[in-house]
C-alpha cells in the first residue's frame, strides 16, 4: 500500500496535543509522524516520545582526535626540524600543551558541529509537505500513512482542531 | 525584569525580518560610503607593503606600536561576544534572549580583525602569513611551538572557528523563517541554507543542547585566547612592565570588560537603526549595567595588583616605567584619561538604575569604557618598550604615522561594515529565542500584586 503524507495546521498547542493523541488513537506510530513548530516547545509537549540522541559522544570522540593531531603536528615538526632555540628542549611539554589544548577544544568543536547537523537528520534535500505558517506560530502535524487510513486521519486532525488539513 | 509586550509570531517575524525583507533607506547611503572608507585604508595598507614599515612610526626600539595595541583592544572586543552568550544561556538568563546573536556577531567581526593586524598588518609582508601554519612540506622549515607568536595564531584559530560554527548554528532556524517569507533567488538562498530544516521537536531539541553544549566548548577557548595574547607579551621577560605573572587574567577581565561595553554599544545602535524598541528595552541595559559593575570591579583589582606587584618589586628599570607611565608627559595624561574612563566615570554612574536604563547615557559610558580599554593597551604596548637603556642609540619615541592611524581607524569602519552587511541578510535577533520567551513567559499572583514571571526552559 503506498504510503501518503498529511499535513493537520493547529493554532495552539493543545490541539495539537490532541491531534497526537487522536493519532495514537488510530494506532499511528510515533515514528510515522512529526510535529512541526516555529520555535522550541518543551520535551513531551505534545505528548510526543522523549528525543533521545548521542550528540554527547561527538565533543568526545573531537577531543581525542585534536589531541591526536596535535600532538603529532607539534612533536614532528619539531623532531624533523630539530633547532634549539632559547635553550628550550626541542620537545617542550609546556609549549605543547598549549597548542595541543587549543586543538584538543578545536577537534571537540568541529564534532560537535557536525553531530548537531547529523543528530538533526540535516541537511535534507526535499521539505515533504509543509506550510510556511509554521514559521508565524501555527503547529504542523506531518503524518505518514496508507492509502486506505488517510480519510480516517484528516478527519482525526479535524476532529482535534486543526484550522486546515492537506495531503499530497 | 520583564517588561515585554505581548507580540504575535507574525508581529515577531516582520519587525525582526523587516531589515531582511526590506531594508531601511539609510542602509543604501551608509554602506557604500563605509566601503569606501575600508578601500582608502586598503590603499594605506598597500602603499605599507610598497614602501616598507618604514612609513609607520616604528622604529628601535619601539617595534610594536598602534598596530599591536589595536590587535590586543580587538581580541578583548571579542571576547564579549562568546563569553556573554555562552554565560548567559548556561545561567538561563531570561534577558540574554535579545543579546546573544549581537554579542556573537561581536565576537566574530572583531575577531577577524584582530587578526588582520598581526596576520597580515603589522609584519609588513602578508605574502608569508602562512609561515604560522606547519604546511610547508617542501623546505621542511616548521614553526617553532616554542613560541607565544605561534601559539596565538593556535588559539585566534579555534576561536574564530569555534565562535562562526556557534553563530551557523543559531542560525538555521531562523534561516527557515526567512525562506518561508521570500521568493526567487532569496528563496533559493535561504533554503540552502536552512538546510531543509523543519522545526521538528527532535531538531529544536539538538538545537537547545547544541547552545549549551557549544557555549561550555567556548569558554574554556575564550579564556585561553587572551591568556596567550597577554603571553605574547609576558614571554618577553627583558621588558618592564610586561612580565607579570598576573597578565593573563588580567587580560581575561579586562577583554571582558571592553566586550560587554562593546556590546552596551552595539544594542543601543540596533534599537535606534531597526527601531527595535519591542526587543531591545531599558531592562537589557540595566542588567548589563549591574553586570558591568562587578567586572568593572574586578578588572580595578587586577589592574591595581599588577601595578602594585610592579612597585613592590623594588627594581630599579620597573619603577621608573610606572613612574614614566603616571607622571611623564604625554603619558601621565593618557594615563588619567584611561583610569577615569575606563573606570571612575562608569562605575560612579552605573551605580544609580536612572543611569542604567538611560540608553543614550548607557551608549556614551560603554564608548568611553572602551577609550579607556584602548589606552590601557596603548600604555602597555609602548611605554614597556621605551624604557631607556644603556646604550644611548637605542633611546626612542614613538609617534604614530597617518598611514597607522588610518589603518586603526579604518578597523572600527570595518567591524561596522560588517555587521551592516550581516543585518541585511539574517536576523540580528534570533527570532525563535524572542518568541520561546514569549511563550514560556507568565505572571504569578503574590498577595495583592501580579508579578511577570517566567518558566525555566530545560
Amino acid at each position: 500500500m503506498a504510503k501518503r503524507s498529511v499535513l493537520g495546521l493547529f493554532k495552539d498547542a493543545d490541539s495539537a496535543a490532541n491531534g497526537v493523541d487522536a493519532l495514537k488513537g488510530l494506532g499511528i506510530s510515533p515514528m510515522d509522524y512529526d510535529i512541526l513548530t516555529g520555535m522550541p516547545y518543551p520535551d513531551g509537549a505534545f505528548g510526543e516520545p522523549h528525543t533521545q540522541h548521542k550528540l554527547f559522544v561527538f565533543p568526545l570522540v573531537g577531543a581525542i582526535c585534536g589531541l591526536a593531531v596535535a600532538i603529532l603536528v607539534t612533536a614532528g615538526t619539531q623532531l624533523s626540524y630539530p633547532m634549539v632555540t632559547g635553550g628550550k628542549p626541542i620537545l617542550s611539554v609546556p609549549a605543547m600543551a598549549i597548542i595541543s589544548y587549543e586543538a584538543t577544544l578545536l577537534g571537540a568543536i568541529l564534532f560537535t558541529v557536525l553531530g548537531i547537523i547529523f543528530e538533526s537528520r540535516l541537511p535534507r534535500m526535499q521539505l515533504g509537505l509543509y506550510d510556511p505558517r509554521i514559521t508565524e506560530g501555527y503547529i504542523g502535524l506531518a503524518v505518514s500513512c496508507d492509502e486506505r487510513l488517510l480519510g480516517t486521519t484528516e478527519e482525526a486532525l479535524k476532529g482535534a482542531g486543526a484550522e486546515e488539513v492537506k495531503h499530497n | 525584569m520583564q517588561e515585554r509586550v505581548e507580540l504575535s509570531h507574525r508581529q515577531i517575524n516582520q519587525e525582526l525580518l523587516a531589515a531582511n525583507l526590506k531594508g531601511p533607506r539609510w542602509w543604501w547611503l551608509l554602506v557604500p560610503a563605509l566601503v569606501l572608507v575600508v578601500m582608502g585604508a586598503a590603499s594605506a595598507a598597500g602603499y605599507m607593503y610598497n614602501r616598507g614599515l618604514g612609513v609607520t612610526g616604528l622604529n628601535r626600539p619601539i617595534f610594536w606600536g598602534i598596530f599591536i595595541v589595536n590587535f590586543v583592544f580587538w581580541i578583548g572586543i571579542s571576547h564579549a561576544g562568546v563569553m556573554l552568550s555562552a554565560i548567559l544561556r548556561l545561567s538561563h538568563a531570561e534577558w540574554r534572549r535579545p543579546a546573544t546573536r549581537a554579542a556573537e556577531l561581536l565576537t566574530v567581526f572583531s575577531l577577524m580583525t584582530a587578526a588582520m593586524f598581526p596576520g597580515i598588518i603589522h609584519p609588513g609582508r602578508p605574502w608569508r602569513i602562512y609561515w604560522t601554519f606547519p604546511f610547508d612540506f617542501s623546505r621542511g622549515i616548521w614553526p617553532d611551538v616554542r613560541s607565544a607568536l605561534i601559539w596565538d595564531p593556535s588559539a585566534i584559530f579555534t576561536y574564530l572557528t569555534g565562535s562562526t560554527l556557534f553563530v551557523i548554528i543559531a542560525l538555521i532556524p531562523d534561516m527557515a523563517v526567512l525562506r518561508d517569507r521570500t521568493t526567487g533567488v532569496k528563496h533559493v538562498i535561504y533554503r540552502f541554507l536552512s538546510l531543509g530544516w523543519r522545526g521538528t521537536p527532535r531538531q529544536w531539541k539538538l538545537q537547545i543542547v547544541a547552545g549549551i553544549l557549544l557555549s561550555a566548548l567556548l569558554l574554556p577557548v575564550f579564556v585561553s585566547v587572551h591568556s596567550i595574547v597577554s603571553w605574547d607579551f609576558g614571554m618577553a621577560v627583558s621588558v618592564e612592565g610586561w612580565h607579570a605573572t598576573i597578565f593573563a587574567p588580567y587580560f581575561v577581565i579586562g577583554a571582558v570588560l571592553s566586550g560587554v561595553a562593546a556590546v552596551v554599544t552595539m544594542m543601543a545602535l540596533m534599537r535606534w537603526a531597526f527601531h527595535w524598541e519591542h526587543y531591545i528595552r531599558p531592562e537589557h541595559f540595566d542588567a548589563l549595567g549591574r553586570l558591568l559593575i562587578a567586572i568593572a570591579l574586578g578588572w580595578f583589582f587586577f589592574f591595581s595588583l599588577e601595578f602594585m606587584f610592579g612597585l613592590y618589586s623594588l627594581e630599579g628599570p620597573e619603577v621608573s616605567l610606572r613612574q614614566m607611565q603616571m607622571f611623564q608627559m604625554p603619558w601621565g595624561a593618557l594615563f588619567i584619561t584611561f583610569i577615569t574612563t575606563a573606570f571612575f566615570i562608569p562605575i560612579t554612574l552605573w551605580q544609580f538604575k536612572r543611569v542604567r536604563r538611560n540608553i543614550l547615557l548607557m551608549f556614551l559610558i560603554s564608548i568611553l569604557v572602551n577609550i579607556g580599554m584602548w589606552l590601557e593597551r596603548f600604555l602597555i604596548v609602548v611605554p614597556g618598550l621605551m624604557r631607556k637603556q644603556p646604550l644611548t642609540f637605542v633611546w626612542g619615541g614613538y609617534t604614530p604615522s597617518p598611514v597607522e592611524i588610518t589603518l586603526v581607524v579604518a578597523s572600527f569602519i570595518f567591524v561596522a561594515l560588517m555587521v551592516l552587511l550581516f543585518a541585511k541578510v539574517f536576523p540580528l535577533i534570533p527570532l525563535f529565542d524572542i518568541k520561546e520567551g514569549q511563550v514560556l513567559k507568565d505572571e504569578v499572583q503574590v498577595g495583592r500584586v501580579r508579578v511577570p514571571a517566567v518558566m525555566r526552559e530545560e
